[in-house]
């Protein structure tokens, strides 16, 4: 188990980040026209929906970690899985405020429930975060493990179960009122930048998760040793 | 003994010392009808009778999460989950059985609660039926293998609807939709894919939630 502060692959996973955000923010603001109905307030686009896609590459990692953990039985899977999720939380939380400003700019709403990405990301939340609750309250061990895990894999079928479930309940109770059309004919420049805002973004995600998951091994490891000299 | 052998002779565990206690249906029936009842004087004059069916999900989603709670508390009481673990049987088999149980109690306590749904509100047609039966379904297999992770948690019964609850919001979608839709056959379908997916994945990782 690797315990070095060093980390040079976040060093340069943070860097990569912050170069590739950089230029995202420069290009969203510079470069790409205004959008021919939402104007201006349009480019927050190039934040809300990289960061919704993150979310769902973390909580992905998140089921993928958890599945070698249950097949492989190795103990350093659940640590990464865990880390995962935290991230996925972190990121689902700012898809849930970036799509709210952006239904106050364009609706004059904090929120509609006749927004799928957001409706399905509060659905996420609250089940991500009762991970928390069964990861807090559990005992640390292997059982502990493989609950866990089970659950990151649940999270990934209840994404696609719970958006045909939004699509169905919009059909009945909620009428669109609202709609968005920004994945029409989205112009070359418009997709140079949102390239560049995803992959900055994922690079965030990427340095966060091994800074994150250090940290945690640390924290692992001193507890271990203390149990050891106690 | 064969896997159905095994299934059938825990089920018939869970169902007879039910039937000896006494301890979770009366409750979950009396539960679901004191619900009822607060739902009528909760629904303003005039909120028409969609609110009402809309309620009644409601209703038998926290009398499913009340017989959950219970699901797992004499294995837990007595320590008997190592025990069955311990047995030569599939560990899924627990699985099966104590979904089976749990459904079993269910349906006892909504056939008591849609006659009474129809006598206090409004009539409950066929589809309403299918979209109950299918729902409980998913219900059971999903909620049994909550109960299980929560029964293994310090917090319990607490954290058993913090788990439950985003899980089976599709549910309720899909129980609402077939009993207020004018093409129930859509939402009865989604119940059903509902219940497929959750069932194969609850049924192929319960052994890990029980296992170390």
């Amino acid at each position: 188990m690797s315990t070095s502060l060093r980390n040079n692959g976040a060093v340069v996973l943070a860097a990569g980040a912050a170069a590739l955000l950089l230029a995202g923010l420069a290009l969203a603001f510079y470069w790409v026209p205004n959008a021919p109905v939402e104007g201006f307030r349009q480019r927050i686009f190039y934040v809300h929906v990289p960061v919704a896609l993150t979310a769902y590459a973390c909580f992905g990692w998140a089921a993928w970690k958890g599945l070698r953990l249950l097949s492989t039985r190795d103990r350093r899977y659940d640590l990464e899985s865990y880390t995962a999720v935290h991230m996925g939380v972190i990121f689902g939380a700012l898809t849930l405020v970036t799509g709210s400003i952006w239904a106050r700019t364009s609706w004059g709403v904090w929120w509609s429930w006749s927004e799928r990405q957001l409706v399905l990301f509060l659905i996420l939340f609250l089940f991500y975060s009762a991970y928390f609750m069964l990861r807090y309250s559990t005992d640390p061990g292997p059982r502990r493990a493989n609950m866990s895990a089970v659950y990151a894999l649940f999270g990934v079928v209840l994404i696609p179960v719970s958006f045909l479930a939004i699509r169905l309940a919009e059909g009945l109770i909620h009428p669109v009122v609202f709609d968005r059309n920004v994945d029409e004919n989205l112009a070359a420049s418009q997709l140079v930048t949102f390239g560049v805002c995803l992959a900055g973004t994922l690079a965030l995600a990427g340095a966060l998760y091994v800074n994150e998951l250090t940290g945690k091994r640390l924290d692992e490891r001193l507890r271990e040793l203390r149990e050891a000299l106690a | 003994m064969t896997y159905l052998g095994d299934v059938a002779a825990l089920a018939r565990k869970d169902l007879l010392l039910e039937l000896r206690s006494r301890d979770t249906v009366p409750a979950m029936v009396l539960f679901v009808v004191a619900a009822l009842v607060v739902f009528n004087f909760s629904l303003p004059a005039g909120s028409g009778t969609l609110a009402a069916y809309g309620l009644l999900w409601v209703a038998i989603v926290f009398t499913a999460l009340l017989g959950l709670m219970r699901a797992f508390l004499a294995e837990r009481e007595q320590r008997i989950l190592d025990g069955l673990v311990l047995t030569p049987a599939d560990r899924s088999a627990i699985w099966a059985a104590k979904g089976l149980a749990v459904l079993a109690f269910l349906l006892l306590a909504e056939l008591v609660a849609l006659p009474a749904f129809a006598l206090f509100f409004e009539p409950v047609g066929a589809e309403l039926v299918a979209g109950v039966l299918l729902a409980d379904l998913g219900l059971a297999a999903v909620g049994t293998l909550l109960a299980a992770m929560a029964a293994a948690s310090r917090a319990r019964e607490l954290l058993l609807p913090l788990l439950f609850l985003p899980l089976v919001i599709p549910v309720v979608v899909g129980g609402v939709g077939a009993s207020v839709a004018a093409d129930p056959a859509r939402y009865l379908g989604f119940l059903g894919l509902y219940d497929l997916v959750f069932a194969i994945l609850s049924w192929a990782s319960f052994e890990y939630v029980v296992t170390e």
